[in-house]
Order: structure tokens, then sequence, then C-alpha cells
């Protein structure tokens, strides 16, 4: 396989930094996401870290890297950011009707734009690359319910991803994914879909330069017009999730007095722990 | 100018902060108990696109304008205000090749100084007095095509690593006996050219200080900078466009510190049973480092937003003024509100007051810029 197509699906999601500003909506359950920096998922960036990294070998034939996000319009610098770090394309999804969807129906608006996407393109993705869970939402769902919509196969908790015989023109994918206690190695040809984890690589910073040729790259948006979806299931009304209640924990900290002695401090703070129950 | 920066500026900040975060902050401190000078750094610079931020694509840069410089700087600033020297005395001497340099000479050395591969410095202070640039004694004589140079420049940024160094020297007089100046380029390595002592300062470290000796220093006449006997005004508009935003960058950057800080430091220190930052005479500390941080983010990015305008002005000077008096204050109020911890060499309050007080000679003092915007004053009002 000389030239890989990949597309990465990426999140934008609130800062994970700014945790303490985040706010939570008492009524709708929801994130308060006015005013809050956004990032792009950090398991997203491995994703698109990953896919350039195994579509763009120095030396090979360089294949093509798409980004696609389903977000408000405001976030369509997280794409521009993909642009800069090397995808050659990106893909905004963009409607107050695909508003409070739930994993179930991003996934199913998502799927429909990889139709689009690869019709108007005229090839199939060998890979769909996602993070496993988001910093949000953390429900490890729209990888493998995207893959579901277009009836691929899907692995999450991905650490490797290797194309052990790309050189002879093989299309083998290796994934080798992290359970509790094993590492499960799969080999397969695609398509496939594949969520990945923080430690599969180290993302690359952005350069001055790639924000540059960034300018020159198409970055579409679609509404949802432009997809061909059953409009009750996108958004918050084709969303069968119903959040329970939703709050801030209390993770104030309080000062204690120190223990006179190491061996009093290593009772006390044992006893801590065993209050905890950790 | 929109204050409110473009949606590429804000990618270009971000992106800058990623890197002076990963590659900067976890150093900044061992740099300056060290003074050591991170040479390995500087190809990561180049690779992000820093070293050339404002040269023309065609020799290697990125092509973008000073406002992208000024970010770039405040954001390796805010970690380590020694290795933004470097940088912002790097940008000194390639504008003046990018704005007058031939283009032999911009094919020659632009791109190595985009890359990260040279380091460039611009000289012109000498141990008689850096406020007295028309006194400057440095001596060049052209002679069958060919500069012989003889004179000392001291407190000369990248003196120990600088590639290529453009020296402002005397090269002869006009009709009523007023010294003419010329910028010359020379390269390191050149017979009689040798970096002299490395100043041990107070702040800024991280970063060669240090003289310049050129002993019969002999260059082609092709390394003139621009056409002879115009340096001074070539120094004089790039230390006073590009030198004084950059250094007010700088502060900026340390100012900005300061107050992240503050505001971190007195959520976190509880007394009485709650944070400092309950406390009035705290609130208004750092109500007050906020203020000089806003104020000083508007002079510095309207400065900025100006000299890619092509417009010049004392605002430069207005900046650089303010926001170094500022960042020395708010280094002060950030010692102040820390207490104990903020005079202990294991919190950084104390560098960022020594860095502060560094900058204020630098492109010229406090009174030099107070007479440039005096001067500008008295004639516009
Ligand atoms: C960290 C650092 C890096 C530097 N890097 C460089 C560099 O890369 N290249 C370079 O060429 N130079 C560099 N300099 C030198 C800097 O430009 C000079 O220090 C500055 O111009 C002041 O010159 P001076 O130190 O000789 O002080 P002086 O000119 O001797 O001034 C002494 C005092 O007199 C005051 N004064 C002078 N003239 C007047 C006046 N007309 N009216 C009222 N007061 C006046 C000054 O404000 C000051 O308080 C650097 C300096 C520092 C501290």
């Amino acid at each position: 396989m000389m030239d890989m197509n990949i597309l990465v699906l990426l999140k934008p999601v609130p800062d994970p930094e700014q945790e303490r500003d985040i706010q939570i909506d008492t009524g709708s359950g929801r994130i308060v996401r006015e005013g809050v920096k956004h990032v792009i998922d950090p398991e997203s960036r491995n994703a698109l870290e990953a896919a350039l990294q195994l579509a763009k070998k120095p030396g090979g034939e360089p294949g093509f890297v798409a980004a696609l996000a389903m977000a408000p319009a405001q976030m369509k610098d997280k794409l521009t950011e993909a642009l800069a770090m090397g995808a050659d394309e990106a893909y905004l999804l963009s409607d107050k009707a695909f508003g409070g969807a739930d994993t179930y129906a991003t996934s199913y608006t998502l799927a429909a734009a990889v139709r689009k996407i690869e019709a108007e393109k005229e090839l199939q993705f060998d890979l769909i690359l996602a993070g496993t869970s988001s910093s949000d939402g953390g429900t490890s769902h729209v990888a493998v319910q995207t893959a579901e919509w277009l009836g691929r196969t899907h692995i999450s908790n991905v650490c490797s991803i290797e194309l052990p015989d790309s050189a002879a023109g093989g299309a083998l994918i290796r994934a080798v994914k992290r359970s509790e206690e094993v590492m499960l190695t799969f080999e397969g040809e695609g398509p496939a879909v594949i969520g990945v984890t923080r430690d599969i690589n180290k993302p690359r910073l952005v350069t001055a330069m790639g924000i540059i040729k960034a300018r020159k790259k198409p970055l579409t948006v679609w509404n949802i017009e432009d997809l061909v979806i059953d409009p009750d299931k996108a958004g918050l009304a084709g969303s069968p999730t119903k959040p329970g209640r939703l709050f801030k924990p209390e993770t104030g900290r309080t000062a204690k007095e120190p223990w006179e002695t190491p061996e009093e401090a290593a009772a006390g703070i044992l006893e801590i722990i065993r209050e905890a129950g950790i | 100018m929109d204050y409110h920066f473009t949606e590429e500026q804000g990618l270009l900040r971000d992106a800058f902060a990623q890197f002076a975060k990963e590659e900067i902050a976890p150093h900044a401190a061992a740099w300056d108990a060290e003074d050591h000078v991170p040479m390995d750094i500087v190809p990561k610079l180049g690779e992000m696109g820093i070293m050339g931020v404002f040269v023309p694509e065609e020799y290697g840069g990125t092509g973008l304008g000073h406002i992208e410089r000024c970010i770039a700087l405040e954001e390796i600033a805010r970690y380590s205000a020694g290795l933004a020297m470097m940088v912002f005395t790097h940008h000194l001497g390639v504008a003046a090749i990018v704005d007058y340099g031939t283009e032999e000479q911009k094919q020659k050395w632009l791109p190595g100084m985009c890359d990260g591969s040279c380091v460039c410095g611009l000289a012109v202070t000498e141990p008689g007095g850096g406020s007295d640039v028309a006194g400057l004694k440095t001596v060049a004589v052209l002679e069958d095509d060919t500069w012989t140079i003889n004179g000392r420049k001291c407190f000369i940024t990248n003196s120990h690593c600088a590639g290529v160094t453009v020296v402002t020297c005397r090269t002869g007089e006009d009709e009523k006996g007023r010294p003419l100046m010329s910028t010359i380029a020379i390269e390191a390595g050149t017979e009689g050219f040798k970096p002299g002592r490395e100043e041990n300062k107070l702040g800024l470290r991280g970063s060669f200080t240090g003289e310049l000796i050129m002993d019969n220093v002999k260059v082609p006449a092709g390394n003139t900078v621009g056409a002879p006997g115009k340096g001074m005004p070539i120094t004089m508009k790039e230390l006073g466009e590009v030198g004084r935003a950059s250094m007010a960058a700088i502060e900026l950057g340390i100012l900005r510190a300061c107050l992240e800080d503050a505001v971190a430091f007195a959520k976190e220190r509880v007394l009485y049973g709650k944070p400092i930052s309950k406390l009035q005479a705290i609130q208004f500390q750092i109500a007050e480092i906020r203020c000089d941080y806003e104020a000083s983010r508007l002079m510095l990015y309207n400065a900025a937003a100006m000299k890619d305008e092509g417009k010049v002005g004392a605002e430069f000077s207005m900046a650089k003024y303010f926001i170094s008096e500022a960042a020395v204050r708010s280094a002060k109020r950030l010692m102040e509100i820390m207490g104990g911890y903020g005079f202990v060499n294991e919190y950084p309050a104390g560098r960022y007051l020594r860095d502060a007080v560094g900058c204020i000679p630098s492109c010229g003092t406090s009174e030099i810029q107070k007479m440039i915007v005096a001067g500008e004053t008295l004639k516009k009002f």
C-alpha cells in the first residue's frame, strides 16, 4: 500500500488544562462552551500524528490525510491547526441542527460525512483514526459507533499502528491494543476504524511555516443540508442519551497540621489513604 | 489596528506558547542559574519559523510581520527573557540585511539565519557610551574595495555565538565635519575579529553579552549593508523600530509571567484559613499588575502594527519606556505578594526582577526613550 488514505476524526474540547474554569449548565446538564478556550482533544491530536506518520513516510509516496470535525463554526481554527500540523484537507460539520448531539447522533452524522467525502474524492479511506475517548465526554463511543454505521472493522485503545509490508506494496495493518493485563496484536487489511491512546506517539508541534501552508489547503464547511441524513437522527433530536445529574465535584484542598516525626507521618498518611478507600 | 488578533495570529501564539512550554520552561531556571546559553535550541527555533519569522519566504523565512515577531518574543520571554534577548538581537541584525542588504548578501546569509544555523548580531555600543551613537570610535577605512576595521564594541548580545555581526563603524565626515557611519557585516572567524570579555550579567542570563574586538579586520566592500555613509540612519531605524518593539515584547513576556505567577501564588497560599487572594491588599497588587499588563499589551501591539503598516512614530519609544518600567514594577509587586518565597531563588520572582531591570538599557535607556517621546510630543501638540 504505497499511498495510504487516512481520515482523522478530530474533536475540539474545552482545554483540559483549564479544567477549573469549566462550568456545567445545570438546566441542560451540558458543558458551557462559550468563553472557554478550546483545543484539539489530546487523543485526537495523537490520532492525527499517527495518520501523518503513516501516510507521510519520508521517501515514500505521500498519502492523503484529511481531518473531520463536527463542531460549532467558531471551532474552525482547530481544523486550521490540523492543516498546519500537516493534514491535506479538513471538513467541518457545523449547523445548529447538529447541536446537543450525543454519541449516537454524532457518529451517525460523522459517518454520513465520511460517505460524502469518499464519494467526492472517489476513494475509500484505508484507515479512519480517532482518539479512543475524548477528554470531555470520555465515553469511548464515537470511533466505534462511526465504524458500525459504516460497517467497518474497529479497534480501540490502540497504542501502536504499523504497516509491516508497506514497502512491498502490501496492505497489512498491524495494531497493538493495550488491555488491562496483556497487549493484543491485531493484523488485517483496511478499511478499519482505530481509536488510539495518548501513548501511541508524541504529536508534533505546529510551526509558523505549517500555519502559512495551511492558508492554501482546503477547509470545507458542511451544514445539515449538505449531508444525506435523516434530520431526526441528528443533533439533540436524534440523541437517545439523556444525561443524569451533572455536577462539579468538590476538589477543594485543606491543609493539615504536619506530623512531628517521619514515623508518625507515614502512619498518618496511611490512615488517610485507608479512610479514602484507595 | 484591530486589537483582536486574527485567527492565524491566535494559532501562531498557541504554537509558540506550546513550544515555549515544552522546550524553554523546563530549563529556564537552570539557564539563568548557570548562565548557560542554550545553543542547541537555536535550530529548533529555526524549525518553528521564529528565527526568520519576518524574512520573506524566498530567503527561507516565514514571511510574516512584526506583530507575529512580537508574539514569538513575548511567548519566549514568558519563560526565558535571556533566550528572548538572543532571538531579538538576531532579528535586529537580520532586519538590517532584509531592509538594506544587497541581493547577494540576502542569498548568502538569510537562509542560514532563518534555519538557525547562523545567529546574527548588531553591534553599535562602545565603551565610550551607548547613548551617544554619534560619538562611536570604531573606524573603517575603504581601500581597494576592502574595508579595514579597527575598534572595540561592548555589551553586544550574541557576541560569542554570532556567525555574522552587523557592525556600525565611523567611515568619514560630511562637509560640516559631522561623522558619517557605515554598517558593515563581519563573519565570525574573519582574521582580527574576535569576541573579547563575556559579561557576567545580573539578569537576562542565558544569552551572551560581551565585547567584540576588531584589530585590522579586512572585509570586502561587498559586506557593506546599505549605502556607505548611511550607517547612522540605518542603525537608528533598526534599533528604533525593530529593536524597541522587541524589547517591549520581551518586557511584556516578563510582565505576563509576573501576572500569572502572582495569581497562581495568591490562590495557592493559605493564611488565616483562606487563600491570600481573598485579601484586598493582595487583590489591589494583582489589579495593578493586570492594568500594567493590559496597557502594555495595547502599546506594544499598536507599535508593532504601525511597523507592519510602514508607519513610524514615537510609539516604539513609548512602549519600550512604559513596558520596561511596568515590568520592573510588576516583578517587585510579585515579590511582595510572595513574601519570603519571592526572595529565594527556588522561585522565579527574583529572576523576573533581574531580567526586567536588565531590559531598561538595551535599545536605549528610559531617559533616551523619554527624550524621543518629548521631542515628538513638543512638535505634535
Ligand atoms: C543586556 C544588554 C544587551 C545589550 N545588547 C546590545 C547589542 O546587542 N548591541 C549594542 O550595540 N548594544 C547593546 N547593549 C548596549 C545598550 O544599547 C547600551 O547599554 C545603552 O545604549 C546605554 O549605553 P551605556 O550603557 O553606555 O550607558 P550611557 O550611554 O553611558 O548612559 C549612562 C546614563 O546616562 C543617561 N543618559 C545618556 N544620555 C543622556 C541624555 N542625553 N540625557 C539624559 N540622560 C542621558 C542614560 O540614560 C544612563 O542613565 C546592550 C545592553 C544590555 C544591558
